[in-house]
């Protein structure tokens, strides 16, 4: 199998500090990907520096087999795409659902736009009552599916995932997680996905990385992390923090 | 229209899953309404305004003498009577058909400085805040320069190397009201260029002109027009200063400060000569001034989520 991301001592620098040192990583096409650690641990930053959010020091970014520069062109972000923590922040509060799709049609210069909306939209589980809305008429849950028909809507191949659930409540937790599954299923899409959540990483992906400081602590498989075969004293405490807290009197 | 007809027509403004574009885009605007007609001092400025508009579309039909012409033999600084309801000037011209025919240089200086300083803060503000480093410093240095200056000094320089007129008093006033729109645009943009959504759209490949125009632009601008509203009151004070100077609309333009420049020689013994005008540039400003605060309560986004 060919690598759909390709990531190689990659090092990230804001105003002198380093938020990545050095790290690598490969992830195969059609595979998820997942990225664990602490806050602060560089797991985001990595992510926004493959969109070219965040600024490269050194190191390459492989994707799809093209080696990407400083800038990106309009064809990468056809084919990587980014769905966002906050579903509160990540939607334009002026817009209409409708105008927030049709954006990334326009820009693309796709012209069949009407029919993919309506599908997109079908797709999130999210009918034509929903189109004409506003954001501030949406739930969180409501939201990060409209965030995902918009990141749909080009069909990239790759979809980068920020926390995608970690702004919402339990039981659209599990929802938004489910539709993320079907849609990687449906579209044989490559997820790279970010969380401090255990229990969402060995549910959704096959590997993981698990990160500290800005550097990679140790690779995994979710079955090597549910059988807690694990070789990093700092994974083993995540572990343990993820058990939540026991009462010990 | 029966009562159910407009409890339905309510209804489907107000409805949470609108089927059209039409219908959302109507029912934030009748939302946005239904706040700005709770303020009835902003309906007051909203009523006067469109006094001001229908006076100047009717002043052909409204006034009942020429606004240029006077009857100098025998209608010399006549007091306020049934004839001449403000009096006449010494010209023997009648004050109220010139105030009539006033109210279009009025709007004229007022729409035309607005719509050339608005649109030149705007586009200096969104370009300096999005951009940043080098453009930022130096379109916000030249604004800075702009605002160091008296707005009425930097006017009467422009009007004085361009030359009397009402067009370069319009030009004057455009050229130094322009600098704190930038600033408010600029202070707008810089709250929402970091935000995901602006990311969002950044990440799908959006030209950096595409995005100041259509997602940075919109949230600007009702803040910029609560401020040009606002705004529109020092408009016409400095309009009418300009005039009052000589160095706006020149004579016979019945412009109202010019008018009152006119009248400041008899102010004693003919006071309606400078009051009617003065009293017109009052009225006005103030409704104007009602406006742009009743549209600050309808539009400010800080002001709930729409």
């Amino acid at each position: 199998m060919t690598a759909a991301v390709a990531i190689e001592g990659l090092e990230v620098v804001f105003d002198r500090f380093r938020a990545l040192k050095g790290v690598s990583l490969e992830v195969r096409e059609g595979e998820s990907y997942g990225l664990v650690g602490e806050s602060g641990s560089g797991k985001s930053t990595l992510l926004r520096a493959i969109t070219g959010l965040a600024p490269v020091a050194s190191g390459t970014i492989i994707v799809n087999g093209k080696t990407l520069g400083k800038t990106r062109d309009k064809a990468f972000y056809r084919d990587v795409q980014m769905v966002f923590q906050d579903p509160y922040g990540s939607l334009h509060p002026r817009q209409t659902v409708d105008r927030l799709l049709q954006e990334p049609l326009a820009i693309h210069g796709i012209a069949d736009g009407e029919k993919r909306i309506e599908r997109a939209l079908d797709e999130v589980g999210l009918g034509k009552g929903f189109r004409f809305r506003y954001a501030h008429q949406l739930s969180g849950g409501q939201r990060q599916r409209v965030a995902i028909a918009r990141a749909l809507i080009l069909e990239p191949s790759i979809l980068l995932l920020d926390e995608p659930t970690s702004a919402l409540d339990a039981s659209v937790q599990a929802e938004v997680l489910n539709l993320l599954e079907e849609v990687r299923r449906r579209h044989k899409l490559t997820f790279l996905m970010v969380s401090h959540d255990l229990a969402i990483i060995t549910h959704m992906c096959e590997r993981l990385m698990v990160m500290q400081n800005g550097e990679a602590v140790e690779t995994l498989t979710a079955s090597q992390l549910i059988g807690h075969r694990v070789s990093e004293d700092y994974t083993r405490n995540l572990l343990r923090a993820s058990e939540g807290f026991v009462r010990t009197a | 229209m029966s009562a159910e007809t407009i409890q339905s027509r309510r209804e489907w403004l107000l409805s949470d899953r609108p089927a059209s574009r039409l219908q959302a885009r109507l029912g934030r605007a009748y939302v946005a309404w239904r706040r700005f007609s709770a303020n009835r001092l902003a309906l007051v400025g909203m009523l006067i305004i469109i006094a001001l508009v229908l006076v100047a579309a009717l002043a052909d039909v409204l006034a009942p003498y020429s606004a240029t012409v006077g009857d100098l033999k025998n209608a010399r600084l006549l007091p306020p009577s049934a004839a001449h309801w403000f009096g006449t000037d010494d010209l023997g011209r009648d004050i109220y058909s010139r105030i009539v025919y006033g109210a279009r240089w009025t709007l004229y200086v007022v729409i035309l400085v607005a719509i050339i300083a608005a649109p030149i803060g705007l586009l200096v503000g969104t370009v300096a805040g999005y951009a940043g480093g080098w453009t930022d410093t130096i379109l916000m240095r030249i604004t800075d320069i702009f605002l160091a200056f008296p707005k009425l000094v930097l006017a009467l320089a422009f009007v004085a190397a361009l030359g009397p007129g009402i067009e370069n008093a319009v030009l004057a006033i455009a050229i130094t009201s322009w600098p704190p729109y930038a600033r408010i645009a600029r202070a707008e943009t810089l709250t929402v260029r970091n935000s995901d959504y602006i990311k969002a759209v950044q990440l799908m490949g959006a030209s950096p002109f595409r995005i100041v125009l259509r997602h940075i632009m919109p949230l600007c601008i009702s803040s910029l027009i609560i401020r040009v509203t606002l705004d529109m009151a020092g408009i016409i004070l400095t309009a009418a200063g300009l005039g009052f100077l000589g160095l706006g609309a020149q004579p016979p333009l019945p412009e109202w400060g010019a008018m009152i420049a006119s009248g400041r020689r008899f102010i004693l013994d003919q006071w309606w000569v400078a009051a009617a005008p003065g009293a017109a540039i009052l009225i006005v400003s103030l409704g104007f001034n009602l406006l742009g605060d009743g549209l600050r309560d309808a539009l400010d986004p800080r002001s709930g989520d729409q």
